[in-house]
């Protein structure tokens, strides 16, 4: 309700006209004004100083329960129907509202201090020609902006101009799509020759018309018109805010989209507030109490009716009647009384408690060290205070992959040369040796061009290398030489590498640091330094690698002149093309492989062959031929290079490791044994996915299938999506079970779930962002979700940041499932806004996604513990407070409802009026806060060793309708007998003296004992972790009970305020009494009796896995033993393919040079495909760039 | 199973923290603190219901119970308690008939009764009524403590709670409220009949019939005890009521007015609408004659109280008391009754315990 509230604000400051076009003229303020685009400012926050007491009031009060307690207030005021005092009412309200409120204020100061942060930042705008330090917020649309190297970019900006040649720039776009390699940009040559002169820009006056603003961050449509000609802009000419200038001097850049209309704002968002499903039916369960409360009323005021016609007229010579009040009227304004006096059921306390358990249970999350991150020094962070007891009911998790599950880091791990295995460290009885970080590093000081963060633990490989060995020094040439990668040398001896794809990166500094720098490129030629020497190869070709090839070669002559070809690329393709003379090396290299890709690395085998010069003379001429044909090209070209590539010598193979972050299998296990389905979502390739996959134990070599969609029609998706569902069920219904029901507030949610099916055996699934784009099409997305919940496994992979959120979204939609998304980048922000929890990595470059979550922490593996600890115990806490709660507050009222049958339905307490105050407030306040946040089932070490005991809370099973419906009649019966033990223990008794003992205020102080006492007993009970905490708790609020009682009753009390404290001296008379105690003790025990009857049986007869657990806790009385850290050795024979995870782009071009001779103006067919609407699913990866911008190669 | 507590060592703080231990003044991070509040992990007794506590417990309990009820049971029933309903007889049941607040003339009436057992010791005399809602909301809620309390502007202003039953003929009324009005104010007189047929007063007592705190604390005159009538001069009598309230026992002083023990025994509302309310004590007799000997009795009522419009009944009770009250035989069968059950409950959990107990403990917890 409160978003609804900040919508509206925002609404109404703003036009309603939609913007269809946008069109803005260069360096012209008042042309641009008239339009009224949004400015560069943008406000999260949601008041002001003005608005902040009525606003947040006016929210407040739309809460349910808030507004109702202000009606009772006003109820309270009308002298006929007011059957309490006015501070039973006003003292919790205020309490509530106030800190309610306080928290609100802070929250919102926060905000704005963010707001003002990111507004005040500093960058240079071009304003009456000259270049002015300005705030970001008061930059316009239509401003011509200066960006200096790694500045952010302020808004969405047309690149005009830059330092670089060819007006290229780089940018990294880590906080938008979470893709940390750079990506070019290049201006348009008419305005790049504006250059950075600024009297030059000043006069620029291009008009841009584009369109509007939306949140598709890798498509912009729009022209240009300067000097009466039109230029058509795309993406590439668009900087957009979030991203990173690097490498690159200075850019010049034209405002188009500011603040709130930006990419990036646009894509955020609008943040919803997240309810969890305990909020939700808490809402349901107040309703409903709302109608059960109108029922009791009612009963009471038909009650009161007849009473009034019955007995009140007769008894109008003790009681007369009110002026002009007859038995009807009379009922009526009982039944407000009674509305009044029955309030407790939806005690005001509830929802103040409920916070502050959550934000309790947040701060065990910010304090556990076990999730602190030593090596970044970041702890866990709960972001938002409100989530916690989802955490333990989730059922999904959508986990990014980069930087999530992997660190994003490859590492040249092992190699296999000439049949025998380096990277291994074996100790003398040649057992391996674990390798750990304490592990003695191989020692390249000898090469000064090494790379210093480069490690490798194996000695011998180093001398193997130095000693002079061809085959080994073969192997890393290879790697020095065939690859698209580009150095740069910003230092003489600092080498830096900009490789597309990571592991490429990491085999060519393997290279480097064994004795084979690569160190420069130029299209015809490869420099590298072997051994402290200085070679030039020349580079005849490349044959560049793709999806099909799996492979890629270089074709280089040595200075010596000797032609080779170096090929790297899958084992499987790479062995079918091999001389038949290695077949006793294929043998060894393939068991190497076997063993690496057990370890879960991903390998390559590479291959040479020396070719003779005539050949490749002619192999050159058609394969320029075939390169110049018009039709047909590929296939030709492909023909010749499967032609070349044949009868190669095998060299060997290499093993890199795509880092996972540390404990991810393990953690990905513990997640599956505690019935949590995960489902990655990567805009990676799909066999880097399903490498890891493998490599993190979610997909697994013993699964019955692995179905794999990649389709390119919707028709193809929906068979193969059949396809697999019926080989998973081949009995399975046609159609899915599908319940209907109605949810949420009045039942006006309309919510459709369809049931798990069950399947024999295990199951995975990867598609790709193709297929599921068709797949998340209406008429499909029943067909995808079917077969995707089936599964153990399903991988995602090419997906776009809004398909993960589609993907999510389906999930939440259908299965009335909790989700959790984790991610640690900017493409990552959709889902986890989407998802009911959002985690966030922190540590990585990219904040984005940290920013929009609900939870953050460094590592992967410290979800487990979020999940089967803090979220299990969340879950647990708030469980069991809300059943303790309701349970007395329940009782608390029912004895009011049965004294309405003994004192003619007069709306009479049964308690002191005190003691309805401070019931909620002092008695019993703090012992039910210990209860949840101290309570535990188990300890942590425990929750661990049984990820089952995370599975009451995915089910619901601690708080539902339900329990709730159990709850009711518990505190029926508890009332009961808290009314009517007395009632008739006290009949017309007496005290020890012969004095009264049953006047109404005896009773009284006798049954809120009672009460009190049983339900701290109840309190006991439920209690399983009994702190000194508790403890305090529990023995200081009946001690504060006694004294308080004492001394409102006591002589002092009476003669000060008189007319508040009419009690006094009950307490003295009346628990001086024998059969006053026999009386507490009788209503104790048998409220508890049945209780603890009920609830051994339950433990001796349908025992819960908790119960056993405690039980067994209790046998064995020692912690289980803190489990090993065991290196998941697979026996798996799967062997990764060649899984680059880059596109095909770079080789065309080291060769072709063609980016010299490059013109804009025979651009215009390479973007003719982009536009296709299956292009547009397509994730952000920046292909077209690659072919048009290449860095100049340095000579 | 093998990855909890991954690294739990390293990032539990068992090591000792490299930075912050080295030297003074190293650079303080975040790392959260290693107290067993913020790590939950608090010493803790974590009970759980098992049959070795249960079982016991419910045992226990019965045996306890058990002869706590039969003690009350039998304390109750040695309790002499004796009830004379007045309308049952025809001279009073025509009062009762005839009788209305407007009646200016009395209507007396007697009821014989007889003792088949004499009470010895003390025994009290109660009024009883039936029917009487003395704890509805606006009853209850219809007097003005600080009037009672002796504050003299309340006597000159009652509270708003007392109307209408506030003033009369513009005078405040004092005491106000509708439960100083409906005072019961019959006058029951004991006479023991003798074999020989003549009859002999018995002695009632009418003073420490009020809690000590009433008397003393929460009903005061105003201006202490002296002159009531000058207090009281300005202020109306209930409508009701046939004297002033500082008529009320002339006789003595400290118990005249506001003190006045019937009144405040009167003025502590009931808790339900049948109640009894002390009316007068027999003490016990020096010698060692009972304080009543059986033998025929007759009861002299001043009908001044009308019930009849209500339906109300009116009693009267002669009973000696024990260490526990009057006589009320519910606590003690309650007490040897849930005894028994949880006695019965304990040997049903027992055989419970017995046939299927070892089964699912024994069982092997998936993990």
């Amino acid at each position: 309700m409160g978003s609804l509230l900040s919508q509206l604000g925002l609404e109404c400051g703003r036009k309603e006209v939609k913007e269809e076009e946008r069109h803005l003229r260069a360096n012209d303020r008042e042309f641009n004004l008239s339009y009224e685009y949004a400015d560069n400012a943008i406000k999260t926050s949601k008041y002001n100083i003005f608005t902040f007491l009525p606003l947040n009031l006016f929210e407040q009060f739309q809460r349910l329960a808030n507004a109702y307690f202000l009606f009772l207030l006003c109820l309270q005021l009308i002298p006929e129907i007011s059957s309490l005092s006015w501070f039973t009412t006003v003292v919790p309200l205020v309490l509530v509202l106030s800190m309610t409120m306080a928290k609100d204020g802070s929250d919102d100061i926060n905000r704005h201090r963010c707001d003002r942060q990111v507004n005040n930042r500093k960058v240079e705008v071009l304003i009456d020609g000259e270049l002015r330090s300005e705030k970001w917020m008061d930059v316009q649309v239509g401003d011509i902006i200066k960006l200096e190297n790694n500045q952010f970019v302020t808004a969405d900006l047309l690149l005009l101009s830059s330092s670089e040649p060819l007006n290229l720039i780089y940018i990294e776009t880590a906080e938008l799509d979470g893709e940390t390699n750079l990506k070019v940009k290049q201006a348009l040559t008419v305005t790049g020759e504006l250059e950075d002169c600024i009297e030059k820009l000043a006069n620029f006056n291009g008009e841009v018309r584009c369109e509007p603003p939306n949140n598709r961050l890798d498509k912009f449509t729009g022209t240009l018109t300067l000097k009466g000609e039109m230029y058509s802009l795309d993406n590439e000419r668009v900087l957009l805010r979030g991203c990173t200038l690097r490498n690159t001097q200075w850019c010049f850049g034209l405002v188009v989209f500011g603040g709130p209309d930006t990419k990036l704002m646009q894509n955020c968002g609008k943040t919803t507030l997240k309810r969890t499903s305990i909020d939700r039916l808490m809402n349901v369960l107040v309703l409903s109490i709302f109608g059960f409360l109108a029922v009791m009323c009612l009963i009471l005021a038909v009650g009161n009716g007849i009473w009034e016609y019955q007995e009140g007229s007769k008894f109008a010579a003790f009681l007369p009647k009110q002026e002009g009040v007859n038995a009807p009227f009379s009922a009526f304004l009982t039944f407000w009384s009674y509305v009044i006096i029955l309030n407790t059921v939806v005690p005001i306390s509830l929802y103040v408690s409920v916070e502050i358990i959550r934000l309790g249970n947040s701060f065990y999350i910010d304090w556990d060290r076990k999730m602190y991150y030593p090596k970044s020094d970041t702890p866990a962070e709960a972001r938002t205070t409100t989530l916690n007891e989802e955490l333990g009911q989730i059922k999904y998790i959508f986990s990014d992959k980069t930087g999530t599950l992997t660190q994003n880091i490859m590492t040249f791990n092992k190699c296999s040369i000439n049949g025998k295995s380096y990277g291994e460290l074996l100790d003398f009885s040649g057992q391996r040796v674990e390798i750990n970080e304490k592990t003695e590093k191989v020692d390249f000081s000898w090469n000064n061009l090494a790379d210093p963060k480069f490690c490798f633990h194996d000695h011998s490989l180093v001398e193997v290398v130095r000693e002079g060995n061809p085959e080994v020094q073969a192997f890393f040439r290879l790697l020095a030489l065939c690859h698209t990668v580009m150095p740069e040398e910003k230092k003489e001896g600092e080498l830096y590498y900009q490789a597309q794809s990571p592991d490429e990166g990491a085999l060519v500094t393997a290279a480097r640091n064994f004795g084979f720098v690569f160190r420069s490129r130029t299209p015809e030629s490869i420099t590298v330094v072997e051994m402290g020497e200085l070679v030039t190869y020349e580079l005849l070709a490349v044959l560049d690698f793709n999806n099909v090839r799996k492979r890629m070669s270089v074709i280089v002559r040595s200075p010596e002149g000797k032609l080779t070809l170096y090929c790297k690329g899958a084992d499987t393709i790479i062995f079918e093309r091999l001389n038949p003379s290695c077949s006793k090396l294929k043998e060894v290299t393939t068991e190497h492989l076997n063993e690496y890709a057990g370890d879960g690395l991903r390998t390559l085998a590479l291959a040479y062959k020396d070719i003779d010069p005539k050949y490749m003379e002619e192999w050159k001429l058609r394969h320029h031929e075939a390169s110049t044909a018009m039709d047909e090209r590929e296939e030709k070209l492909d023909a010749l290079y499967e032609e070349i590539e044949k009868g190669l010598l095998l060299l060997g193979s290499t093993a890199v490791e795509d880092k996972l972050q540390d404990g991810v299998p393990q953690t990905i296990e513990q997640l599956s044994k505690a019935d949590i389905k995960i489902w990655v979502l990567t805009g990676d390739k799909q066999e880097t996915a399903e490498n890891i996959g493998y490599s993190c134990n979610m997909l697994r070599e013993e699964m019955t299938e692995v179905f794999i969609v990649s389709a390119n029609t919707a028709e193809e998706v929906r068979k193969e999506l059949q396809t697999a569902r019926r080989k998973m069920r081949p009995d399975g219904p046609e159609e899915p079970t599908v319940t209907k029901s109605r949810s949420g507030l009045f039942c006006l949610l309309k919510t459709e779930t369809v049931a798990d099916e069950p399947v024999d055996g295990e199951y995975a699934m990867v598609i790709n962002g193709h297929s599921l784009a068709f797949a998340l099409e209406k008429d499909m997305e029943m067909e995808l979700l079917r077969t995707a919940c089936m599964c153990q496994t399903v991988i995602c992979c090419r997906v776009t940041p809004l398909q993960k959120a589609q993907v999510v979204e389906l999930v939440k939609k259908y299965k009335q499932a909790i989700t959790l998304a984790i991610g640690d980048g900017a493409n990552d922000v959709s889902m986890i806004k989407a998802a009911h929890i959002g985690v966030g990595i922190s540590g990585q470059e990219g904040m984005q996604a940290v920013l929009s979550s609900d939870f953050s922490f460094a590592q992967f593996r410290y979800l487990q513990r979020l999940l089967l600890v803090h979220g299990r115990w969340s879950y647990l806490r708030m469980c069991k407070f809300l059943r303790y709660f309701f349970y007395k507050n329940f009782t608390f009222t029912f004895v009011h409802f049965w004294y309405g049958f003994f004192c003619g339905f007069s709306a009479q307490t049964v308690y002191d009026e005190w003691f309805i105050t401070l019931y909620n407030l002092v008695y019993t306040a703090l012992p039910v806060l210990a209860l949840s946040l101290f309570d535990q089932d188990v300890n942590d070490r425990w929750s661990f060793q049984y990820p089952k005991l995370y599975a009451p809370g995915q089910l619901n099973q601690y708080f539902s309708k339900r329990a709730f419906v159990y709850t009711v009649l518990h505190s029926g019966y508890s009332s009961l007998v808290l009314f009517f033990i007395p009632w008739a223990a006290m009949y017309d008794t007496v005290r020890d003296d012969g004095k009264d003992i049953v006047d109404y205020q005896s009773f009284a102080l006798l049954a809120q004992t009672c009460l009190l006492i049983a339900v701290s007993i109840q309190l006991g009970l439920d209690t399983h972790y009994w702190t000194s905490v508790n403890q305090f708790f529990l023995w200081g609020s009946l001690c504060v009970y006694f004294a308080v009682i004492f001394t409102m009753y006591s002589n002092g009390m009476f003669l000060i305020f008189t007319s508040s404290f009419p009690f006094i001296g009950t307490a003295r008379n009346s628990l001086n009494q024998p059969n006053v105690w026999l009386t507490m003790l009788l209503t104790s025990i048998l409220c508890v009796l049945p209780v603890v009857a009920y609830r051994f049986l339950r433990i001796l007869l349908w025992p819960t896995v908790n119960d056993k657990v405690r039980y067994k806790v209790r046998q064995d009385k020692v912690l289980p033993p803190a489990p090993r850290r065991v290196q998941a050795r697979r026996t798996s024979t799967r062997r990764s393919g060649y899984a680059f995870s880059h596109a095909q782009g770079y080789g065309d071009l080291v060769t072709s040079g063609r980016f010299l001779r490059w013109t804009p103006k025979s651009r215009p067919a390479l973007f003719s495909q982009t536009d296709s609407p299956l292009a547009q699913t397509q994730p952000q990866f920046y292909r077209t760039i690659n072919e048009g911008g290449e860095p100049p190669l340095s000579p | 199973m093998m990855a909890s507590n991954y690294n739990a060592k390293e990032e539990d703080g068992h090591q000792p923290a490299a930075i912050g231990h080295g030297g003074a003044g190293t650079v303080k991070n975040k790392k959260p603190d290693n107290t067993a509040f913020k790590q939950q992990r608090l010493p803790a007794w974590q009970p759980i219901l098992t049959a070795g506590t249960v079982l016991p417990a419910f045992f226990v309990i019965g045996l306890i119970f058990i002869p706590i009820g039969i003690g009350l049971f039998v304390t109750s029933n040695n309790i002499k308690e004796l009830e004379v309903t007045s309308q049952l007889i025809v001279p009073c049941y025509n009062c009762s008939q005839s009788y209305s607040w407007n009646s200016t003339k009395p209507c007396t009436c007697s009821v014989p009764f007889s003792l088949d057992q004499p009470f010895e010791s003390n025994v009290f005399m109660y009024y009883g009524l039936s029917n009487f809602y003395q704890n509805h909301r606006r009853y209850v809620k219809s007097r003005d403590d600080s009037q009672l309390n002796g504050d003299k502007a309340s006597l000159k202003s009652p509270s708003k709670e007392c109307e209408p039953y506030r003033t009369s003929d513009e005078k405040p009324i004092a005491p106000c409220g509708a439960i100083a009005n409906s005072l019961f104010n019959d006058t029951l007189e004991l006479y023991y009949i003798d074999p020989n047929g003549s009859r002999t007063a018995i002695p009632l007592v009418k003073k420490g019939i009020a809690w000590w705190t009433d008397k003393h604390v929460k009903f005061r005159n105003p201006g202490g005890n002296d002159n009531l009538t000058v207090v009281f001069q300005g202020t109306s009598k209930p409508v009701n009521w046939r004297k002033s309230v500082y008529e009320l026992d002339p006789s003595d002083p400290d118990n005249n007015g506001f003190i006045n023990e019937d009144f405040i025994v009167w003025m502590r509302t009931a808790a339900l609408p049948t109640f009894r309310k002390l009316y007068r004590i027999i003490h016990k007799k020096p010698n060692m004659t009972p304080t009543l000997p059986l033998g025929r009795y007759i009861l002299e009522v001043t009908y001044n109280y009308p019930v009849r419009s209500f339906e109300g009944r009116k009693r009267m009770i002669l009973s000696t008391i024990s260490w526990m009250g009057g006589k009320n035989p519910f606590l003690g069968i309650a007490y040897i009754t849930v005894g028994s059950v949880c006695f019965f409950l304990g040997i049903v959990l027992l055989i419970i315990h017995h046939k299927y107990g070892n089964r699912n403990h024994s069982a092997d917890i998936r993990s």
